[in-house]
């Protein structure tokens, strides 16, 4: 089990550093096929130590191997050790089975890159630091691996380096991370407080003990824990970040912003779950607070015509669904949701970027059409993808957005009210779905689609910014001249096609009545739970919410089709008649200048106040100018004794000899 | 004679030479008044060479002497120099070396 | 006898002294100091140092101070000017100062009790003071110091030559060739020519 684990964490870490070291040495597509084999090695070694874990007893599942001791003080016990048990089993094997085949898909889509080796090297990266952060068997080395999560996002948002827009996004998404990775902190404090230890599994043993339910420093600390796992998850408000986000390359967005990195905060909420069952304070404001964002992105996604952006708001709704769940201590819906969101959600990033790569880099719905008749299998790929996000049986995300909607109805009190709010939600989820997918591929053939149809790639006349319109070139820092589209390369199609068949089959796990593959499987994690065995959502609760899914699921795609398809000008006088409210869900609520006029604007004032008064005044004018002042009026006064005249100095010369006469006459009568 | 009196004549001319150079404006007076002090403290030394009975004061005198000529010499030279180079011979206008 | 002697010479030491440092021309003030030079050799005749007085003599009034009568010749013994000092003059404060060292001086060596002092000095071998003794010293205990000083000695010439050679005026010898020489004689022995080798001419040209 040891050396499995190290190989699942250290697979990807050698990758990066390898192709780091010999970025000029050896030639690029090597390394696109070096990071792929690295993260194939870590899900292989994933693999591996699932049936490991497997093979033993149900009591031993939750295995601890210490790596190295880093520092024993003053009660804080920093070490790095793992911690494989299922839940984090699962999200390894999820995490590297998805970054393998985006890897896969990368290898093509990047070609041409100037940047390519950084990229692949750069997405290593950020697989071993995900891969630490589920792997952690204490506070230290999540906090750690979570910064290094926050890091890497930062590098590969910004990574065409030379667009403005691109590193404005990254630097706000690594600050509303910092802005969470201080919560985490905070949090992890308030709860070491009491517990005395890092370490996960002893701090949960005492979690009973040494908190009574509710207390304020327990609800304080899930509280801060909570303002970590928004930012890293995209909740609102700390959710400002995600649609810029989608700056980066399309793998990027595949991997991080949809599978991976937003999941985090899933997971911790997960892992804590001893402390937040104690204080259910703050496991309700969660979510709330996940409900919130899953209709406020689902309005927004509804109105948005970036086509990435559309795609980034429906993972902002689907993780308030996954936070809602594990907020309410249905633990087994949030995550079977995590991992089939994380099939669907790729494969239709996956299949967008094709569809970007066939409009030559444009990324606006206003001027895509008619793709499915030159673009057959993206085409297949996004209808497969779209059926499983809206929750069609028998596709996956049917399977687990209904597990959510029932167990978190199963809570009773007003719980019910999230589920009722959730099937809202899943209702508008089909909606912009399908007019994502209605735009783009039905409707007259716009000129890329039909060049395309007579077999070849639209060009477009200039290389330009797809937000601002700016032009550009494609050296290093921008993007490559070429486009790539799931059509023509093999590794693109194979990676989709994977993606499609689990995102197609993966309810099989958890169907309700029928199989409990992955309840059983996660039981030996969540057995201190005192909701895990006992919520059981009851018959008439399960089937009336699967068929009130499937029911919204269709009625959605049916209204998509009816404004879309059928009727394309009625979209333009809804909008004319609702100019308001359309206005304000394109505006993301204005979030933004909230968060500008409350936070943005106060620091660069102070940053202001301390530059013209504290900084010019006191620091220059008082510390270092005083000083040096009193220096220099100092050496003058002495450089007056410095005159030049000899007899001056002969006169000085004679005074301190006869003194020194007088002195020795003195003492020695 | 006791050497008291050749001791007072030593000091006496040494302080005449210290005055002359507090004094003076003129380089090479001012070296003269030096010579005056070296004199005087020779002087001495051969007094207390006398009294003890003891010649090394007298060598300590000899080679007082040697120094003071090569002083004289360098000196000397430098006011030579400075006399080519037309600047005037006095010290109070020579006062580059200053802080 | 030997009292009326110093005392003679003790008048002379002081007069000279006196006179180095009153007199307005520097040559005067440095034929007082031979004068006094010499007073200070009677009265190391009278301490028993014969050849530190005949070193006196010699050496510092024979050649120190002819060299200084030969630089003082040529700079100029232009009279200073007894008032008119443009700097603050340090005039009596001077000598205020240079009374007061004295009076200390003789506090030190009178008033201390030295046990030296009032007693006829110890006594003294014939060879006392005799320049055989004087270079036997030299050269047995003192050999440190003797070399040290003819060092010293050296270096000192050196420098004054350095200090003082002309820096201006001939060209450089490397620069003449024989050839030159040889095609154009220089030296035609006219008038012009007369003029070179003079004290003008060493002296460098007026306008540089």
């Amino acid at each position: 089990m040891t050396t499995f684990s190290l190989i699942i964490l250290l697979a990807p870490l050698v990758g990066a550093v390898v192709i780091g070291l010999t970025f000029r040495a050896l030639p690029t597509k090597l390394h696109g096929y070096l990071g792929t084999l690295a993260i194939f090695v870590s899900f292989a070694a994933a693999i591996g130590a699932f049936l490991d874990l497997q093979d033993r007893g149900a009591e031993e599942r939750q295995v601890v191997v210490e790596v190295w001791d880093l520092a024993r003080t003053a009660g804080v016990d920093a070490q790095f050790a793992l911690l494989l048990d299922p839940l984090s089993i699962f999200m390894a094997l999820v995490v590297s089975g998805v970054s393998a085949l985006i890897h896969l898909y990368s290898v093509s889509y990047m070609a041409g890159d100037r940047g390519y080796s950084r990229f692949f090297a750069y997405l290593n990266f950020f697989v071993f630091s995900m891969l630490l952060l589920v792997l952690a068997a204490n506070f230290f080395l999540l906090i750690v691996g979570w910064a290094f999560v926050g890091a890497a996002s930062y590098l590969l948002i910004s990574f065409w380096y030379r667009r403005r827009t691109a590193t404005a996004a990254g630097i706000k998404a690594f600050v509303i991370n910092v802005v969470g990775d201080v919560g985490l902190v905070l949090g992890t404090y308030f709860v070491f407080k009491h517990l005395g230890t890092l370490d996960f599994l002893r701090g949960f043993a005492l979690v009973e003990e040494e908190f009574s339910r509710n207390e304020a420093d327990l609800v304080a600390g899930c509280l801060l824990i909570l303002v970590g796992a928004f930012a890293k998850s995209a909740q609102v408000p700390l959710h400002t970040w995600l649609p810029d986000a989608m700056e980066g390359p399309t793998p990027v967005s595949a991997l991080i912003h949809a599978a991976t990195m937003v999941t985090a905060g899933v997971y911790l909420i997960a892992r804590l779950h001893p402390l937040f069952e104690q204080a259910p304070i703050a496991a309700d404001v969660g979510a709330i607070i996940g409900c919130a964002t899953l209709l406020i992105a689902a309005t927004i996604g509804l109105v948005v015509t970036d086509l990435k952006r559309v795609i980034a708001y429906s993972t902002m709704s689907q993780i308030g669904y996954m936070v809602m769940a594990v907020c309410s201590a249905a633990y087994v819906g949030g995550l079977f949701h995590l991992m089939t969101h994380a099939f669907f959600k790729a494969l239709l990033f996956m299949a967008a970027g094709s569809v970007i790569a066939a409009m030559a880099g444009e990324q606006n719905l206003d001027r895509m059409g008619g793709f499915k008749r030159a673009m057959p299998f993206t085409f297949g790929c996004m209808v497969v993808g779209g059926l499983a996000l809206s929750g069609i049986p028998p596709f996956s995300g049917f399977f687990s957005k209904d597990e959510i909607i029932a167990l978190v109805a199963a809570r009773e009190d007003w719980h019910v009210v999230l589920a009722i709010l959730g099937l809202v939600g899943a209702f508008m989820t089909a909606v912009y779905t399908w007019r994502m997918i209605f735009r783009a591929f039905y409707g007259d053939p716009v000129e890329p689609a039909r060049e395309l149809e007579h077999g070849h790639l639209y060009h477009a006349p200039k290389h330009t910014n797809p937000a601002t319109g700016e032009e550009e070139d494609t050296d290093v820092g921008f993007p490559g001249p070429e486009h790539h589209i799931a059509e023509r390369e093999g590794s693109m199609k194979g990676a989709m096609a994977v993606l499609a068949v689990l995102a197609t089959v993966g309810g099989i796990v958890q169907i309700p009545h029928v199989t409990h593959m992955l309840h059983d499987f996660l039981e030996p994690t969540f057995h201190d739970s005192r909701y895990y065995e006992t919520l059981e959502p009851s018959d008439a609760l399960t089937y009336g919410g699967m068929l009130a899914g499937a029911v919204l699921g269709l009625a959605g795609i049916a209204v998509a089709y009816r404004f879309w398809v059928r009727d394309p000008e009625r979209p333009a006088a809804i909008r004319a008649r609702l100019a308001g409210l359309h206005g304000f869900f394109v505006r993301k609520w204005y979030f933004d200048e909230l968060i500008d006029t409350l936070i943005v604007r106060p620091f660069a004032w102070f940053g202001r106040f301390g530059r013209n008064v504290f900084e010019r005044v006191v620091v220059n004018g008082v510390f270092v100018g005083g000083t040096s002042g009193a220096v220099r009026a100092g050496s003058a006064a002495v450089r007056a004794a410095q005159s030049g005249f000899l007899r001056y100095y002969a006169a000085l010369l004679l005074l301190g000899i006869t003194a020194l006469g007088l002195y020795f006459l003195i003492s020695a009568s | 004679m006791s050497i008291e009196w050749y001791l007072v004549v030593s000091a006496l001319v040494f302080c005449i030479g210290l005055g002359g150079i507090l004094t003076r404006r003129n380089p090479l007076v001012i070296l003269l008044c030096l010579e005056l002090m070296l004199n005087a403290a020779n002087l001495a030394l051969v007094a207390f060479a006398r009294a003890h009975g003891n010649q090394e004061g007298q060598i300590f005198a000899l080679i007082v002497m040697v120094v003071a000529a090569c002083e004289v010499a360098v000196g000397l030279g430098l006011i030579v120099a400075i006399y080519r180079r037309r600047l005037p011979i006095d010290v109070d206008e020579l006062r580059e070396l200053q802080g | 006898m030997a009292e009326v002697f110093f005392f003679l010479a003790a008048i002379g030491a002081l007069a000279g002294a006196l006179g180095t440092v009153l007199l307005r021309n520097p040559f005067y003030s440095v034929l007082a100091l031979v004068c006094h030079l010499l007073s200070l050799a009677a009265l190391f005749l009278l301490l028993r140092a014969e050849f530190l007085a005949a070193a006196q003599v010699i050496v510092y009034v024979g050649a120190v101070m002819v060299l200084y009568l030969f630089v003082v010749a040529y700079v100029g013994g232009a009279d200073e000017p007894i008032r008119g000092a443009t700097r603050p003059s340090l005039r009596w404060a001077s000598m205020l100062f240079a009374g007061v060292l004295f009076a200390e001086l003789c506090i030190a060596f009178l008033g201390t009790g030295l046990t030296i002092l009032g007693e006829e000095g110890r006594g003294f071998t014939a060879v006392f003071g005799t320049a055989a003794e004087m270079g036997r010293l030299f050269l047995t205990d003192f050999l440190l110091a003797f070399e040290a000083a003819s060092l010293l000695l050296l270096i000192a010439a050196v420098g004054a030559v350095i200090l003082a050679r002309r820096r201006t005026g001939l060209e450089d010898a490397r620069e003449i060739s024989v050839a030159d020489l040889m095609r154009d004689p220089q030296y035609k022995g006219t008038l012009t020519e007369a003029e070179r080798g003079t004290m003008l001419e060493a002296g460098g040209p007026p306008h540089r």
